[in-house]
């Protein structure tokens, strides 16, 4: 069944796409339409390519002489995002996980982060140390240090081997694609610096002219290229804020808990910010997106995954202002649950776009490079 | 009461309105199709042809006016106004920065318009993106703007607006209108009585597709005819492009065109070709060939290619016909076979061996043969052959209103005072014939502009006069 969806949404997807390439008036809106335009078909490798290039802005439907209520009812968004989710289904690892993507909803985000943190307030119960005199912020009183690592170091390489692994997949899908261009699939320098520049600064959510992209009309925004860099952003800083914390802990010895004008909760406190508002906004837009954007069935995913990102932070910020009071420990399980369930759904969620979309990018960065092969007329 | 009334929803309507209230004037915008359907034909629109003396930031060269002149005094074999032509064609040179503000992004011309990227600017996402800025800017503005109400008849006295009645029975009184509603082409009676019949018996019209909106009924071009306002055109002359016969019969845009005629061959249904496929550039002759195959028994054309011309020409949205020898692909055509092959094979004898490129008018053509294939000639010989069936397509009539420099329309040769007319109804004064790329949205959004101004200083005057 699931296989047939797939099928379903690449031949939908090509059919949109033939219309699109016989019209081309949004080439200039992102990198989906001249990548299109280096094509006469649309097989399924390129379609997902494509799938994955698309950042969903919405441009090219509110610009389209063909989207409903025209009999073509061309939807270039929700065609490749309908492509887009099942794609990360069909190169996930392990196979039997990738219809994981389909349950990641709200619900699943959200219980599974509280049945982790009640989990992880039981076992600190049992120890006694749930309900606590103030601690000064010291977790390792709670959980020892080492027990974090072992619970939380194996669901992490989890997520990354699966996801490496799901990438690896789709691109050598791209690759080994019939009538494929080895050529297309070796990355340059300049290819993945242009591919990294589009990453980071959201290209493609500029609309092509540089004001933005659409949300509830076909009026231009900023504020979804803006809250995802929050998120974004929010999320790299407080990876770095780990990072930094593990490099005290490990390489000078300095035991948690930092002063709050420490380079680890600075970060953390920064990202975390930036990891409530991201979301929090992410959140209000999706409500008010237009109802012919995205792909319905992807709701629940994108939604459960902004939604576990705002737990993460929010818990975050939690646990820092209570970290001197009694409650600190069950703050703690709270928060610990949020981020054992972030990475536990990880490879298996909306978290997976970003991977993929990248690998795309990098695709089209190396594919505009090479000589178009075909000679449509100069005329 | 109100100063300006716009009756029409495309670029022309939309740039009258903007104008008008920008001038100062209480504008209303009169859409006649429901919201998801407006903005006319412009929907279906990509760009502007304009003139310029430098590159400018997606017009690449220049372009001067006296080159646009010629190009549109060619295309029209001399059925235009100089004055009025040129009148448009500067006002394209600075328009561009009003648009812009306005909303309107532009972008470099498209894949496998290359040849275009000097004479015309094209709109970033097309048309409709376009209607859009415009129509959020006409919010913006205060621009009152109505849906789905369409007018039935103008009062006029003596070649002066008085109101206008809406299909709903509504009356609508303005010190001035500016009437925007496009041309005809898609009322299908009127469309078939302009064209007659054939000497075979047949409706030519009855098999036209028509490329943009249903909404052009030609309601008030008849109304005002009736009335006696002064015409100017010719009803069966027409934008009119030889478009894939599977388009559906309203709003297919584009994407049916058919762009492989002038690397193939063109025969008509009794597998006999009729025409110079090679004859100029394809953006030259592109719509030519909807009037040619209108012309021929049955209204249809088959353009039959070679697996050499796949992959040389925009992707059709319809997969033609495929078959691997020319016996099979007449037949699945529906075509005859043995006048086909017959056809193909003195084709291909006439052929002469020339270096082909289809970038110029290159040296491969026919000779001896009738009607010749100047350009771009080579044997149809190699196998998967494809065939496309095509059927005009109608994209706008030419049939309009005479106005003068004012945009004012006519009567008994006198201006009116305060009716104006911009875009496809009055399209035909400086198109009388004959077509270039961008040229329809050259006239709307000049002649939008001019009927917008003329219409918002009568208004102005008038409250003046009045109070």
């Amino acid at each position: 069944m699931r296989q047939l969806e797939a099928l379903v949404a690449e031949a939908e997807a090509a059919r949109v796409l033939q219309i699109c390439n016989a019209c081309r008036y949004c080439e200039g809106f992102c990198a989906v339409f001249p990548a299109m335009t280096r094509r006469l078909e649309f097989p399924p490798a390129d379609v997902q390519y494509l799938a994955n290039l698309c950042h969903s802005c919405g441009a090219c439907l509110h610009a389209c002489q063909y989207a409903p209520p025209h009999e073509f009812a061309v939807n270039v968004p929700r065609s490749l995002a309908r492509v887009r989710a099942r794609s990360w289904q069909q190169h996930a690892w392990p196979a039997a996980f990738g219809q994981l993507y389909q349950r990641n909803g709200v619900v699943v985000a959200v219980v599974l982060a509280l049945a982790l943190a009640l989990f992880l307030a039981l076992g600190a119960a049992a120890q006694g140390s749930l309900w606590h005199a103030p601690l000064a912020g010291n977790f390792y009183a709670v959980f020892p240090h080492g027990l974090l690592v072992a619970m939380f170091a194996p669901v992490f390489g989890w997520a990354v081997l699966a996801l490496g692994i799901g990438v690896a997949r789709f691109w050598r899908g791209q690759a080994g694609a019939p009538g494929a261009h080895a050529a297309d699939h070796t990355p340059t320098a300049p290819a993945l610096a242009e591919a990294g520049h589009d990453v980071l600064r959201l290209t493609y959510l500029d609309g092509g002219h540089g004001e933005g992209c659409h949300n509830e009309s076909d009026a231009w925004t900023h504020a979804r290229r803006h809250l995802h860099h929050a998120t974004f952003y929010g999320f790299l800083l407080c990876l770095a804020s780990t990072s930094v914390a593990t490099l005290y802990h490990y390489a000078w010895g300095w035991q948690a808990p930092y002063a709050l004008t420490s380079l680890p909760v600075l970060l953390g406190t920064v990202g975390g910010i930036g990891l409530v508002v991201g979301p929090a906004g992410l959140w209000w837009l999706h409500r008010r997106r237009h109802a012919l954007h995205g792909d319905p069935d992807s709701a629940g995913m994108d939604r459960g995954f902004i939604a576990l990102l705002f737990a993460v932070s929010a818990s975050g910020l939690a646990l820092l202002a209570g970290r001197d009071t009694s409650a600190m420990a069950l703050l703690l399980c709270l928060h610990l649950g949020c981020v054992l369930a972030f990475f536990a759904t990880m490879p298996y969620g909306k978290f997976a776009h970003g991977i993929y979309r990248s690998a795309a990018l990098l695709k089209w960065a190396i594919e505009k490079r090479q000589p178009n092969r075909l000679q449509l007329g100069a005329d | 009461m109100l100063d300006v009334l716009v009756i029409g929803g495309g670029n022309a309507a939309l740039c009258a309105a903007l104008v008008a209230r920008e001038a100062g004037a209480s504008v209303a915008l009169l859409e006649a199709a429901p919201e998801a359907w407006r903005g006319g034909n412009s929907i279906h629109t990509r760009n502007l042809r304009c003139m310029h003396d430098a590159p400018e930031d997606v017009l690449t060269d220049a372009y001067p006016e006296e080159e646009f002149w010629q190009d549109l005094r060619k295309v029209t074999a001399g059925r235009t106004d100089e004055a009025m032509a040129r009148q448009v064609i500067r006002g394209t040179a600075t328009v561009r920065g009003w648009m812009h503000r306005h909303g309107v992004r532009f972008q470099p011309s498209l894949s496998g318009t290359l040849h275009l990227s000097r004479t015309n600017a094209f709109f970033m996402g097309g048309g409709k993106a376009l209607v859009n800025a415009y129509y959020r800017s006409a919010h913006g503005l205060g621009v009152q703007v109505r849906y789905d109400a369409p007018v039935a008849h103008l009062e006029c006295d003596g070649g002066r607006f008085v109101a206008a009645n809406l299909a709903s029975g509504e009356r609508l009184a303005a010190r001035t209108c500016v009437l925007a509603s496009g041309g005809f082409e898609s009322n299908r009676d009127w469309l078939r009585a302009a064209w007659g019949q054939n000497a075979l018996g047949e409706w030519p019209a009855d098999a036209f597709r028509i490329r943009g909106t249903r909404y052009n009924q030609g309601v008030l071009l008849r109304d005002l005819m009736d009335q006696g306002a002064d015409t100017i055109g010719d009803a069966t002359q027409a934008h009119m492009v030889a478009i894939d016969a599977r388009a559906p019969l309203y709003d297919g845009g584009i994407s049916t065109r058919v762009d492989c005629v002038s690397l193939g061959i063109m025969l008509n249904r009794d597998g006999l070709r009729f025409d110079d496929e090679g004859a100029d550039f394809w953006p030259k002759r592109y719509a030519v060939w909807g009037r040619l195959v209108a012309l021929q028994p049955g209204q249809v054309g088959h353009c039959i290619i070679d697996s050499k011309a796949v992959g040389r020409f925009m992707p059709p949205v319809f997969k033609g016909e495929r078959a691997d020898s020319l016996a099979a692909l007449a037949q699945q055509l529906g075509l005859p076979v043995d006048a086909v092959l017959a056809t193909v094979q003195q084709f291909n004898a006439a052929c002469q061996t020339g270096s082909f490129n289809h970038a110029v008018l290159d040296d491969c053509h026919t000779a001896g043969l009738v009607p010749p294939k100047t350009h771009w000639a080579r044997p149809i010989d190699t196998p998967p052959f494809y065939g496309y069936t095509l059927k005009p397509g109608v994209t706008f009539t030419y049939l309009g209103l005479r106005v003068d420099a004012r945009a004012a329309v006519h009567w008994g040769g006198q201006a009116s005072p305060n009716l104006f007319a911009a875009g496809e109804v009055m399209a035909g004064n400086v198109l009388g014939q004959g077509y270039t790329a961008g040229v329809g949205m050259s006239i709307g959004t000049v002649f939008g502009r001019v009927a917008g101004a003329s219409a918002a200083a009568v208004a102005r005057q008038e409250s003046h006069a009045t109070t």
